[in-house]
């Protein structure tokens, strides 16, 4: 084990969001995946990125307000006419 | 026949922008051309908050958000019989809104001009965890690995209580604004990097940061949540 090739935790929090997009470079990705393999936490830290974006990703949208509604309706008339 | 293009367009919403969905959003787009009213009422229903959203992100000013918003559905309006859909209609609405708030941004000039604030926000260098939670760089053993690890969250349904909800919403809202744009485009509102880049004219590379620097806060913001809950 060098010490070049071996990621810290360090390196991975801030490498985590190339991972998960997949655009590590392959011997990036292969040194991610190495410390995944060894590290206790690590794997810990990456669930919790991926639960944080389904999370993210299944907050109920904001609705729109009546009034600004009633006024796109409106200006969706004007434009129909 | 007003369900029926409510329905089309509540179910395209849903679904956002898979191929196959094509033939029903030409429906929609015909449907809206011929002035159907209720097929506006429902695109307007389904995009208009994360549009409000998005707006307020770039624009950092509620009122002005607004504003925009309603520009940005007279324009969609207008531009529809130009619309050739090259993209998906929710990729070109979310693209001229963007395109109105940067706008207005600089024509309102109430802070740094739009094109400067990504480079600015992603060339500032905060860690994604607090360089406290990691053992000092000449550590013998193990140096730059955890020293206070991350603990699991438990069962992952947690995280649907509507507090919790709460919780992520303020943690988004707390962004900086480029963050919170990226972030609302990319994870609340489902567009690819590539969209995303393309909308609010970043490099790839500017977009993964902005995208990283805002999963990573809003992460901090749960874990800290959960460890307060706990105790």
């Amino acid at each position: 084990m060098t010490a070049r090739a071996a990621l810290t935790c360090l390196e991975m929090v801030e490498l985590v969001t190339g991972y998960i997009e997949g655009t590590l470079a392959d011997d990036e990705r292969r040194r991610f995946d190495a410390h995944l393999a060894n590290c206790p936490d690590c794997p810990t830290y990456l669930e919790q990125m991926r639960l944080t974006i389904g999370a993210l990703g299944s907050l109920p949208p904001e609705s729109v307000s009546p009034e600004a509604e009633r006024a796109l309706l409106l200006a969706f008339g004007a434009w129909n006419r | 026949m007003w369900r029926v293009y409510s329905f089309l367009a509540l179910e395209l919403l849903k679904t956002q922008s898979a191929p196959d969905d094509e033939r029903g959003e030409d429906a929609l787009i015909d449907a809206l051309r011929t002035g159907d009213e209720s097929a506006f009422a429902a695109l307007v229903r389904g995009h208009g908050g994360p549009m409000l959203r998005v707006a307020a992100s770039i624009c950092g000013d509620e009122a002005l958000a607004q504003e925009v918003v309603q520009e940005t559905w007279v324009a969609v309006l207008e531009g529809l019989d130009g619309f050739e859909g090259r993209s998906t209609l929710k990729t070109w609405i979310f693209s001229v809104l963007v395109r109105r708030a940067a706008s207005a941004v600089e024509r309102e000039s109430r802070s740094v001009p739009f094109s400067s604030l990504a480079r600015a926000e992603a060339e500032a260098g905060e860690p994604s965890v607090e360089i406290e939670r990691f053992l000092p760089a000449d550590d013998t053993r193990w140096p730059h690995h955890w020293a206070s690890p991350p603990r699991p969250w438990g069962p992952s349904e947690r995280l649907d209580s509507s507090e919790v909800r709460e919780e992520i919403e303020s943690a988004v809202e707390d962004l900086p604004r480029m963050q919170r744009a990226v972030i609302r485009l990319r994870d609340l509102t489902g567009f690819t990097a590539a969209e995303t880049c393309g909308m609010l004219e970043l490099s790839e590379g500017n977009q993964r940061v902005l995208l990283h620097r805002a999963r990573s806060l809003v992460r901090r913001r749960l874990e800290r949540y959960f460890a307060g809950e706990g105790r």
